[in-house]
């Protein structure tokens, strides 16, 4: 095909999909199933794999056509992992055998993922992660304890980074894994957050096995499958075209025009200001999303998702000024098991200390600058005393 | 004649009884465990707080059973019980409440009460209420029985006696005639309530001008002393912090040895020893140490309250932030430091509504 269709002509076909799969009479798995098939799922995938190797923005027009017709979709805040992290990955480094297995029902959201990267001693710094997998035949064992795993709970199988070789420096001898959660051997328990919920967890690895069948890229080059997990997760966070006024600002732009007795001079400066960041932002996400239009993301995404974490934590502040003595109460702080990543759901104390992990979570605000001004400005890096020290001799 | 923004010697000694105290019986895993209990008050501290150290009475004069001392001292033990997010109503009923029932006459015996410890008492408005603000409208007194709803009270849950104002006059209320509802709050550590009052029988206090000033003047030294709290808790999350990223090690290196981290944390020291400056006169002010500090009393309490309750914020959310993903848990007091710095920043009025009325103080008038 020499030129790609026109968003017209993608309506046309999502609407000639739902003429066949009639939404209302289906089931609804078997609905994303087919939708899937059909290439409708993610355009910008290749054909076979949910989508029909069409710029990523015409997109758009088969989910309004799918919105219009009341289709159900396949619930993203629920497998936000999947779609964000794995599935890139899966996609760039998978063999034909992975990306057909797991794509398929992580589109469809019957298989959830989860991502087991951070560690108690391994944050920030991901390469420094001392969970073990030792080849045993045709697999592997793996020994570790992961934790801050969001929806561990949930899920069928997570993205696991793991040590295969402690005697070379720390960033080459990690090698990537599809880790199956109901092996016996994993175990999930719940890490409560300051929310009063737990949406993340710890996570004990015992002598799990781990097919070599289900290892992502080569032995040893877990680093930059890695890479391509966390970029794409930060375009996830912070990026996506938007209509405008979506996310906090929709919010919190919502709260001013209800309230007006609440309204003060010196928050409607501050409201306007963050609005015109936060469209700023957008544009720039918009911007990202056609860069993308092909390929993997950069450092941009890294930009985006900076900007969107201090636009949360900025805007939830607010609307706690902005509301007052509403502002000192708090919905709930009971102990629960969400089954999705909430950021703007429930009430502005919920949200204001939410988007406190905005920050953190997906790379801290720091270590973004950090990408930001070593990457992307050339700055000369910190001084490093780990980069070229066997991992096993490093300082803890 | 300056104000003394120091530290007197019995100020020092003070300090450390309340630190001492509180280290003993409120470490932060029994503050978090307290925060999920049927009581959020710790009712037993607080009479040992009152009692031993004297803190129920420190703004009542000795005639009376009380210390005698002034709001420096009280801005002392709120540092401290903001270092500790200690929930206790020391605020509400050592220095708000105290500090209404101390311009009004005829109040005696209620002071010597809570100056014994006997009894705690909370002033019944919306903790969100700056000092200025207009009289509460929101209870009627039909003769001496009242009627209404007040929210978001800080301190009553546990009081004996509120302080009501209803009718353009104040009474005093048995907490016991009073229907009492517990908020869900964003600070847990200070658990507020709505109270509804069906006819409660009420004991007038003052009507008028008398009423209208105690309540300003109650207000101004609940803002003043809420300032150094904020500071107290301010200066314990930048401990915490400093303590940790000097531990914390990523890529090799402490991460208090980024620049990164480091230099967020010298300006917060920075905003903190200004934090203490400003608080001190606060203090100083509304204790009506001599007649020109007590003139510039409006002008400093706003001051200290739009200043503290920056830095408080700005020291807890950095204490999550710099913590990395433990500071997000529940297992970790960051949180307490962060609900409470908050909600401080709302109570009393919000930083924005302190600025504004410094505008008509210090003739700055808004374009
Ligand atoms: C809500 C939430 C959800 C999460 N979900 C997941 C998940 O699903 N899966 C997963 O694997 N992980 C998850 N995480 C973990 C997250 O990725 C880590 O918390 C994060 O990478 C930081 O690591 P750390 O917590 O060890 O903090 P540390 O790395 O110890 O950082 C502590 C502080 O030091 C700073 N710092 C570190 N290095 C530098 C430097 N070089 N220069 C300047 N400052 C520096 C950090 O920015 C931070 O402020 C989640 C975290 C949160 C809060």
């Amino acid at each position: 095909m020499s030129h790609p269709p026109s968003a017209a002509d993608m309506t046309a076909r999502a609407r000639e999909f739902l003429a066949a799969h009639d939404p209302a009479a289906m089931d609804r798995t078997e609905f994303l199933r087919a939708c899937f098939d059909a290439g409708l799922a993610w355009v910008h995938y290749p054909e076979g794999l949910g989508g029909s190797g069409l710029p990523r923005e015409l997109q758009r027009a088969v989910n309004e056509a799918f919105a219009a017709a009341g289709a159900p979709d396949n619930d993203p805040r629920r497998i936000g992992i999947g779609l964000g992290m794995a599935a890139p990955t899966i996609l760039a480094f998978g063999t034909p055998e992975q990306r057909a297995r797991w794509l398929r029902p992580l589109w469809t959201g019957e298989e959830v993922w989860c991502q087991l990267f951070s560690e108690p001693g391994a944050g920030s710094d991901l390469a420094a992660v001392a969970t073990r997998a030792v080849r045993d035949g045709d697999g592997w064992v793996v020994n570790g304890q992961k934790v801050w795993t969001s929806m561990a709970h949930e899920a069928r199988w997570g993205i696991l980074v793991a040590r295969t070789d402690p005697d070379v420096p720390k960033h080459r001898g990690l090698t990537y894994f599809a880790c199956d959660m109901t092996d016996p051997g994993v175990e999930v328990r719940p890490l409560r957050q300051l929310t009063g919920e737990a949406e993340f967890n710890e996570v004990f690895l015992t002598d799990v096995r781990i097919p070599d069948a289900h290892r992502l890229g080569e032995v040893g080059d877990g680093w930059r499958v890695a890479q391509t997990t966390l970029m794409n997760e930060r375009v996830a966070i912070g990026g996506g075209a938007a209509p405008r006024e979506s996310g906090m600002i929709g919010v919190v732009a919502r709260t001013w025009r209800e309230r007006p007795e609440a309204r003060t001079a010196a928050l409607h400066d501050r409201l306007l200001g963050l609005w015109v960041t936060a469209e700023a932002a957008r544009l720039t996400a918009l911007r990202i999303g056609q860069q993308l239009a092909a390929g993997q993301p950069g450092p941009e995404g890294s930009a985006a998702k900076f900007a969107f974490a201090s636009l949360s934590q900025e805007l939830s502040g607010l609307e706690l000024e902005l509301l007052g003595e509403e502002g000192l109460r708090y919905d709930d702080w009971t102990m629960r098991r969400p089954d999705s990543v909430e950021f703007l759901g429930r009430g502005p104390g919920y949200r204001y200390l939410r988007a406190k992990g905005n920050s953190i979570e997906g790379g801290t605000s720091e270590i973004l600058r950090n990408i930001i001004a070593e990457r992307v400005l050339g700055l000369p890096g910190e001084i490093r005393v780990d980069k070229d020290v066997a991992w096993k001799d490093l300082p803890r | 004649m300056n104000a003394d923004l120091l530290y007197g010697e019995d100020e020092d000694q003070l300090r450390a009884a309340v630190r001492e105290l509180l280290a003993d019986r409120a470490p932060w895993p029994a503050v978090l465990a307290r925060t999920e209990s049927a009581d959020p008050y710790d009712l037993d501290l607080w009479r040992a707080l009152a009692g031993d150290v004297g803190c129920a009475g420190l703004l009542v004069p000795e005639e009376l059973g009380g210390a005698g001392a002034t709001l420096r001292e009280a801005a002392v033990v709120a540092e401290e019980t903001g270092r500790a997010v200690a929930p206790v109503p020391f605020l509400g009923s050592a220095v708000t409440a105290t500090a209404l029932l101390l311009a009004l006459p005829g109040t005696e015996e209620m002071l010597r009460e809570l100056a014994e410890g006997r009894s705690t008492a909370a002033l019944a408005v919306p903790f969100t209420t700056p000092p200025h603000a207009e009289f509460p409208g929101t209870v009627t007194a039909d003769g001496d029985r009242l009627t209404g709803r007040i929210t978001s009270v800080a301190d009553a849950l546990p009081a004996d006696v509120l302080l009501v104002p209803a009718g353009g006059a104040l009474y005093a209320v048995a907490g016991a005639d009073t229907t009492r509802t517990p908020v869900t709050s964003l600070d847990m550590t200070r658990a507020l309530c709505d109270i509804d009052l069906d006819g409660a029988p009420g004991r007038p206090l003052a009507t008028g001008d008398a009423a209208r000033d105690a309540l300003a003047r109650a207000l101004s030294c609940g803002a003043a002393v809420l300032a150094s709290e904020q500071l107290g808790l301010a200066e314990r999350c930048l401990e915490i912090t400093v303590e940790y990223v000097k531990g914390r090690y990523q890529f090799g290196r402490p991460v208090g040895s980024y620049q990164g981290l480091k230099h967020r944390l010298a300006e917060l020291w920075v905003a903190i020893t200004q934090a203490r400056a400003v608080a001190r006169y606060a203090a100083s002010c509304a204790a009506g140490d001599d007649a020109e500090t007590t003139a510039d009393t409006a002008v400093a309490v706003a001051v200290a309250q739009a200043h503290c309750s920056v830095v408080a914020v700005r020291a807890a959310e950095e204490c999550v932030q710099m913590h990395g993903g433990i500071g997000f848990t529940w297992e970790h007091p960051a949180h307490l430091y962060l609900k409470r710095a908050k909600s401080t920043a709302l109570a009393h009025g919000t930083p924005g509504r302190h600025r504004t009325d410094l505008a008509a103080l210090i003739d700055l008038a808004p374009a």
